[in-house]
């Protein structure tokens, strides 16, 4: 009945637990999230393509899953790591449990082992490969860590969750090109909400295409893995700068930046969870936001760029947000649209509406 | 923004004396506040009246006033100090309620002073219901609706708008009177007219009733540049309907989905923002379980009892951070004190359940009413963390030395499935346990649901605790089956009833097969930022990171949740034992499992584990941590306890040793001591069975005072002065049998005398005297106290000196004991001996300036009290006369009767201080909550053997101007001596009885004394219940009444007509 199953990382540290969730095995990168609700939003980010991720509250599934709350239809996490699955949640809008959901889904799962250990050993080492898998006798675990060591981590990220035809999501306002990395829904729902006539268009979508839809705004969406790795899009934004205003969040944001010509660089411990503190330089205020992210802006690239820092991470002092001195387009690191996590800085994609207003009267005056 | 530098000095004004509703919560916040902005280099003023608090140590501010929280004695303060600012919004109800009046009064605008932080315009905003109702409608956010109506028509118009269930307020009734929850037509007629009848203005608010949503709180702080974060969001186990100070409380929320945690965070912050405040408050919320439908509740502009759990349940210091943005310091410029690393501006995330569970009175109110509603009852909690919910509420369980160690009760096998069901219908103290019993009977989860409202998830987790019992049961001596018992938090003597075992043995068969939990920190950030900060709890999981120092250590046990009896003046004790301890250079380790209090906050000691108070729990931490020694006589009764356990399993008791302890404590084994000592003690017996009892009594004559011996701190002691009086005793009370012995003494009326002294086993110090205002009978802490002594004469002092050191070498005290006496017809007699720290270890330490907790630690450390520079015997009074007056909670204890006597029933004190008795009495006398009248009416009926007494009471009324009222029995005495007096009929007669002068006012004072036992005497009974709820002072003790009578004959000029002159012919 009750299986094990283990957690093996590259570093040789081996957690022994009960499996749940798909039965198959997988390897991933292992980050920890420190939100202690959103399990279904956070498993269900294309951001977190590919990731073993580690819950850091010990209760997860309380609330089951809905239909409401994904942030994007198909799941590509390679694996779950929790203290405590609870297979009998308790909420209105349940429909399934955790479990439920991971078997059907294919991802595998693991419990009952020792999170706030593996979170520390993670936050000592970083980011490490990881690797679940069935206990049984067969198994070598100093073989598998050879091959976790070896392993190379996947590159085509983005690919893997992108669209692979664009779609609309129609509205009365401004038209919105927003191109998928491997986008939130949380992004879609901000537009829509404030009417935004949405096209959302694969990553792969030429600058030319992108211009034949008449877009008042591009937003460049959030995503998972290096920036560096997703080709044609440094190039594509490159050419879109100045032509529409833009909005870039997370993976967005560092692409934007890169095609500002500034670099990103991997951090030793990335962002996961929804209680980031990231000051606005502009109004001075400090907000709550949600992150994921293991790779940021390197501050010292920014000069000559075009680009000033507008955010900053109040505890580590990372590059949170940028905007351009140029032209009309900006970019933040964390989330603004939440889900899951505070909201606080929902109001820049008013500015980024308004943006357009603006951006629209000038040109039409222009004209 | 940096902090404010127009202003220097900042008047905090603290929360007063402990009552039900308003607890240590507010030492803590209270102490965290002053040390914080004394950091920031302002000079700070402290007002507050009650003395057993670490806050009004001298060394937490600049200036320590104890002195009545009334706007008389805090205006004379101010004016004196001429503080610039005032921060009111760190004492409680009390603090804010003295900063409103102030305001009102004209005294800060006079003399330019400034309030802190939150403005008062907020405070009314968010305390005034129709101001809050408006701001909330203009925001656009829901309150429950509510009308206010004046007939049953009007009743039915507002269920026709707004349908069923609805709550039923009756206007200007104490308590609640009268009101209830309405489902059905027959319900609402039945209800209202009844409450229009009951409300003297006819008229009933009316509510719609959202009993049974979930209840949410969230811990909202903002700054003054309008950051605001959530330190905290809880989740009430109970559900809408009871109050969240009674709820069973768990953190973080375990049932809402981010949205629904969003949507209501949203809505926290948006009202923190429109209120403007600067600092801490307080939000509950009301969340509809099948929908995103929420109501608020409440909005509490200030720190709180929440506030201080939400600090200890994350490890954010709320308190210490809102003082800092009083000042202007905003939240995104200040460090996280946890981490060190990060900033303020943040939002705590757990990697552990938290759970409260809240203490109630009931075992000492055995008549009080044990339902719980809107009006909170419980006098402290608990609080627990684990990994696993069931981890979570069992540790708290345990915490709350009820003797309950899982989810049962005692006969819960016997009784009816009617009785459980009601039980969990009905909420009241005991819920959490009969749910345990209904699943284990098998009633179902949906059952238990239907019946408590309570959360499927929870209760599915408490079936779980109990469906595992069996699986325990089924596999004796299962290592896995074990580990997981463990991991649920199953105690080891839950695990040894089940397998027919102790717990001695189940702990050592666990320990060596390596079964033992490890100890995580509590770090604000779920372990993504290093963090130094010492405090942890247990928890059976792999990675321990508590570490042993290289340091020797020693441990203090602390005094656990705060109830009557044991109050926070022992964590008073604990906190300066843990200083003493460092200062004399080891390593001080606490263990405790109280949120309110200052011993728990984490920047006291070197090592916080917030764990259990038992032998299993605390066995553990000894394990690990492998200390010099356990200080147990800091915690009070707690810590007592379990000195014998733990030096069975090796332990080494320090100070007092553990067979000393029971000598003192063992009433055989202390009447032995008193013998060779020397020292007498009134008379008494043990008797084992009723015939034995009377017999007893007549040889050493009545009255006497029979107790149970098998009881500690005065449960079920009585005074009994008749035959008949013992033989109900014998019958309702207390079954005697040979194990259950039954302890006679004689009683002896007189002066009772209470001293605490220091012992270093060769010296001994007595910091001081103190002599009851009330006659022995009266228990310790409900009299009033006074220091020094009035009444003694030089030999009696020095009688007292000379037994008290006596007593001290003689039982072999080192560190503190607690004496009381009795002076009966000039001879002194030793009633009872303590051999730990007291209630009255704050009182006398602030008085003489003597750290009594920090010279007995350093004594138990081995350095005499000469090495520490102090002298020996009694120490020299200092001038003034002080006074302790008792503070009860009656008002909200329904049902409990409020006469004195040898069970305690106060929760707390104040202090008075002035140049004379009659000043310092006055003083402590408004600080308790009384009202001096000087002209008005008294209303008396006493018992017969009261009379001859009360007459000299009365004339001395009558020359100050008071009229005497008195039923026929008391009238008729006063009559014959002389004194005019107007008859006041019985209860149940045709005419204006004694109750209606009571509802309405006509007398300023209420004197009864008890005729018999406690049992009859209905209308005594009423009479001093009427009097509580119409707030007039009731003395049930002659001597509380003639010290109230000299502090007004010493306010009045006495009116006499001149006498006229005999005219000589």
């Amino acid at each position: 009945m009750m299986k094990k199953r283990m957690l093996i990382l590259e570093d040789g540290t081996i957690f022994e637990g009960i499996a749940f969730g798909s039965d198959t095995a997988s390897i991933g990168e292992t980050v920890f999230t420190t939100g202690m609700t959103g399990y279904q939003e956070t498993i269900s980010n294309p951001s977190g393509c590919g990731q073993i991720i580690v819950m850091t509250y010990p209760l997860i599934g309380n609330y089951g899953i809905n239909r409401d709350d994904y942030e994007s239809i198909e799941l590509t996490a390679s694996g779950i790591v929790v203290r405590e699955l609870s297979d009998e949640p308790s909420n209105f809008r349940s429909g399934m449990t955790l479990c439920e959901l991971l078997t059907l889904k294919g991802i595998p799962g693991i419990q009952e082992i020792d999170t706030r250990k593996l979170t520390r050993v993670l936050r000592e080492k970083g980011p490490l490969k990881g690797m679940l898998t069935a206990v049984n006798e067969e198994v070598d675990s100093q073989e598998k860590i050879a091959q976790l060591q070896s392993y190379i981590l996947p590159t085509d990220l983005v690919a893997r969750v992108s669209t692979k035809k664009p779609y609309p999501s129609p509205g009365r306002g401004e038209r919105v090109v927003l191109i998928d990395y491997g986008m939130k829904h949380g992004i879609l729902r901000e537009l829509n909400k404030r009417d935004c006539d949405v096209i959302v268009v694969p990553y792969t979508t030429s600058t030319k295409e992108i211009l034949a839809l008449f877009p008042d705004g591009i937003v460049l969406s959030s995503g998972p893995g290096n920036p560096e790795d997703v080709e044609g899009a440094v190039e594509t934004i490159k050419e879109l700068v100045g032509k529409a205003p833009i909005f870039g969040i997370g993976l967005g944001h560092q692409l934007f930046a890169l095609a500002c010509g500034a670099r990103t660089l991997k951090l030793k411990n990335g962002h996961y969870g929804g209680n980031y503190p990231v000051k606005d330089l502009t109004s001075g205020r400090t907000e709550l936001t949600v992150q994921c992210h293991g790779y940021a802006v390197d501050e010292a690239s920014i000069e000559g760029t075009g680009l000033e820092v507008t955010h900053k991470a109040l505890n580590d002092g990372i590059v949170e947000g940028v905007r351009s001195t140029v032209y009309d387009a900006f970019s933040v690191q964390f989330h603004p649209e939440g889900s899951p996590g505070p909201e606080d800085s929902n109001h820049l994609f008013d500015r980024f509406t308004d943006l357009m207003k603006t951006s629209n009267r000038e040109e039409n005056i222009n004209a | 923004m940096p902090k404010r530098q127009d202003i220097e000095t900042i008047l905090v004004i603290g929360s007063g004396p402990i009552v039900i509703g308003q607890a240590a919560e507010f030492d803590y916040a209270g102490t965290q506040a002053c040390l914080s902005l004394k950091e920031e280099g302002y000079r700070v003023i402290l007002i507050n009246s009650n003395p057993a608090t670490i806050m009004t140590d001298t060394e937490i501010a600049d200036k320590v006033y104890i002195e009545p929280l009334t706007l008389d004695f805090v205006s004379r303060i101010i004016r004196k100090e001429r503080p610039d600012a005032l921060l009111p919004t760190l004492g409680g109800q009390t603090g804010l309620n003295m900063a409103i009046e102030l305001h009102e009064s004209g005294i800060l605008d006079e003399l330019g002073i400034e309030i802190l932080g939150t403005k008062l315009h907020a405070i009314h905003q968010a305390e005034d219901r129709d101001l809050f109702r408006t701001l909330m409608n203009e925001m656009g956010e829901p309150v429950p609706e509510s009308d206010i109506i004046h007939n049953l028509e009007e009743a039915h118009a507002f269920v026709a708008k707004i349908g069923y269930p609805v709550i039923v307020r009756p206007a200007f009734t104490m308590g609640g009177t009268g009101g209830g929850i309405c489902h059905t037509d027959k319900e609402l007629e039945e209800i209202v007219t009844g409450g229009l009848k009951y409300s003297p203005v006819t008229q009933c608010l009316l509510e719609k009733s959202i009993a049974g949503f979930k209840e949410i709180e969230y811990e909202v702080m903002r700054d003054s540049a309008d950051n605001a974060i959530v330190v905290c969001n809880m989740e009430n186990v109970d559900a809408v309907g009871i109050h969240t100070g009674d709820s069973i409380v768990a953190a973080p929320c375990q049932t809402l989905s981010d949205r629904e945690n969003q949507m209501l965070r949203n809505v926290s912050l948006r009202i923190i923002r429109e209120l403007k405040i600067e600092g801490g408050c307080n939000v509950q919320l009301a969340l509809d379980p099948h929908s995103f439908n929420y109501y608020i509740i409440e909005v509490n502009p200030r720190v709180s009892r929440s506030s201080a759990l939400a600090s200890k349940a994350t490890g954010y210091p709320i308190a210490k951070l809102a003082a800092k943005i009083a000042v202007g310091l905003t939240l995104d410029e200040m460090m996280n004190p946890v981490t060190g690393t990060t900033y303020a501006c943040f939002e705590p995330t757990l990697d552990y359940i938290v759970t409260k569970i809240p203490r109630w009175p009931f075992d000492k109110f055995e008549s009080a009413k044990r339902n719980l509603g809107t009006q909170m009852k419980a006098t402290g909690e608990v609080m627990a963390m684990g990994r696993t919910f069931e981890e979570s509420i069992l540790k708290a369980v345990r915490s709350l030395e009820t003797g309950q160690f899982g989810l049962s009760l005692k006969n819960g096998s016997e009784m009816t499935d009617e009785w459980i069901e009601k039980r969990i219908r009905r909420a009241g103290d005991e819920r959490l346990f009969f749910i345990g019993e209904a699943f284990r009977r098998g009633v179902s989860v949906e059952t238990v649901n239907d019946w408590s409202q309570i959360d499927v998830f929870f209760l599915r987790k408490l079936q779980k605790i109990v469906q595992f019992e069996q699986v325990l049961q089924a596999n004796p001596f299962d290592f896995a089956t074990l580990r997981k018992a463990k991991r649920m938090g199953f105690a080891d003597i839950t695990v040894a009833k089940l397998w027919n075992s102790d717990e001695r043995t189940i702990y050592d068969w666990r320990k060596e097969r390596g079964l033992i939990p490890v100890y995580k920190k509590v770090d604000t950030c779920a372990g993504e930022y290093e963090s130094d900060t010492p405090y942890f709890y247990g928890t059976y999981e792999d990675e321990n990171e508590s570490v042993k120092s290289a340091k020797k250590s020693v441990v203090v046990l602390g005094s656990g949740p705060i109830r009557i009896g044991q109050g926070v003046e022992f964590d008073y004790a604990t906190v300066h034992s843990v200083w003493a301890i460092q200062e004399a250079g080891y390593e001080a380790i606490i263990v405790n499992n109280n949120p309110e209090t200052v011993s728990t906050d984490f920047s006291i000691s070197d090592k916080l584990y917030f764990e259990p108070l038992t032998i299993e729990d605390v066995m553990h931490i000894i394990d690990l941590e492998q200390p010099e020694g356990v200080i147990v006589q800091f915690g009070g009764q707690t810590a007592i306890n379990l000195a014998a356990g733990l030096e069975a399993r090796g332990v080494k008791i320090l100070g007092t040793s553990l067979e000393d302890i029971d000598r003192a404590e063992n009433r055989n084994k202390f009447e032995s001591a008193l013998r060779d000592i020397g020292i007498p003690q009134p008379l008494g017996k043990t008797a084992v069975s009723v015939p034995e009892a009377v017999v007893i009594a007549n040889e050493i004559g009545y009255p006497v005072l029979v107790r149970p011996s098998y009881v500690l701190g005065g449960r079920a002691m009585e005074i009994v002065y008749l035959e008949e009086e013992l033989l109900h005793y014998m019958e309702h009370a207390v079954e005697a049998s040979p194990d259950h012995p039954i302890l006679v003494d004689r009683y002896l009326t007189g002066t009772e005398i209470e001293v605490d002294a220091i012992c270093d086993g060769e010296n001994v110090l007595i910091p001081g005297i103190m002599e009851h205002i009330e006659r022995a009978g009266v228990h310790s802490g409900d009299s009033i106290a006074v220091y020094p002594p009035q009444n003694l004469s030089e030999s009696q002092m020095s009688t007292i000196v000379d037994y008290t050191t006596r007593l001290a070498k003689g039982l072999g005290i080192i560190g503190l004991l607690n004496i009381q006496y009795v002076i009966s017809e000039g001879q002194v007699y030793v009633i009872e001996v303590n051999p730990r720290s007291s209630r009255t270890v704050p009182f006398l330490s602030k008085i003489t300036n003597i750290p009594m907790a920090n010279i007995a630690t350093k004594a138990i450390l081995g350095q005499s009290i000469t090495e520490q520079g102090y002298g020996t015997g009694l120490a020299i009074a200092p001038a003034g006369v002080y006074v302790k007056v008792p503070v009860f909670s009656f008002a909200k204890l329904r049902r409990v009767d409020i006469t004195l006597g040898p069970e305690m029933k106060s929760t707390g004190e104040v202090m008075g201080k002035d140049t004379t008795l009659e000043k310092a009495l006055y003083k402590g006398l408004v600080a308790a909550g009384m009202e001096i009248k000087e002209y008005g009416s008294v209303l008396m009926t006493v018992a017969d053997k009261d009379k001859e007494e009360m007459v000299g009471i009365a004339q001395r009324f009558t020359n100050i101007g008071y009229h005497i009222l008195a039923t026929e029995g008391t009238a008729r005495v006063l009559k014959e001596a002389g004194i005019p007096v107007k008859l006041v009929d019985k209860i149940g007669s045709e005419g204006p009885t004694l109750l209606d002068v009571i509802q309405k006012g006509e007398a300023q004072v209420v004197i009864n004394t008890l005729t018999k036992g406690k049992q009859p005497e209905r209308d005594g009974f009423r009479i001093r219940r009427d009097s509580v709820e119409n707030g007039i002072p009731c003395f049930t003790s002659l001597d509380t009444a003639d010290a109230m009578l000299r502090v007004i004959e010493s306010m009045t000029f006495q009116t006499e007509e001149m006498s006229k002159q005999e005219v000589r012919v």
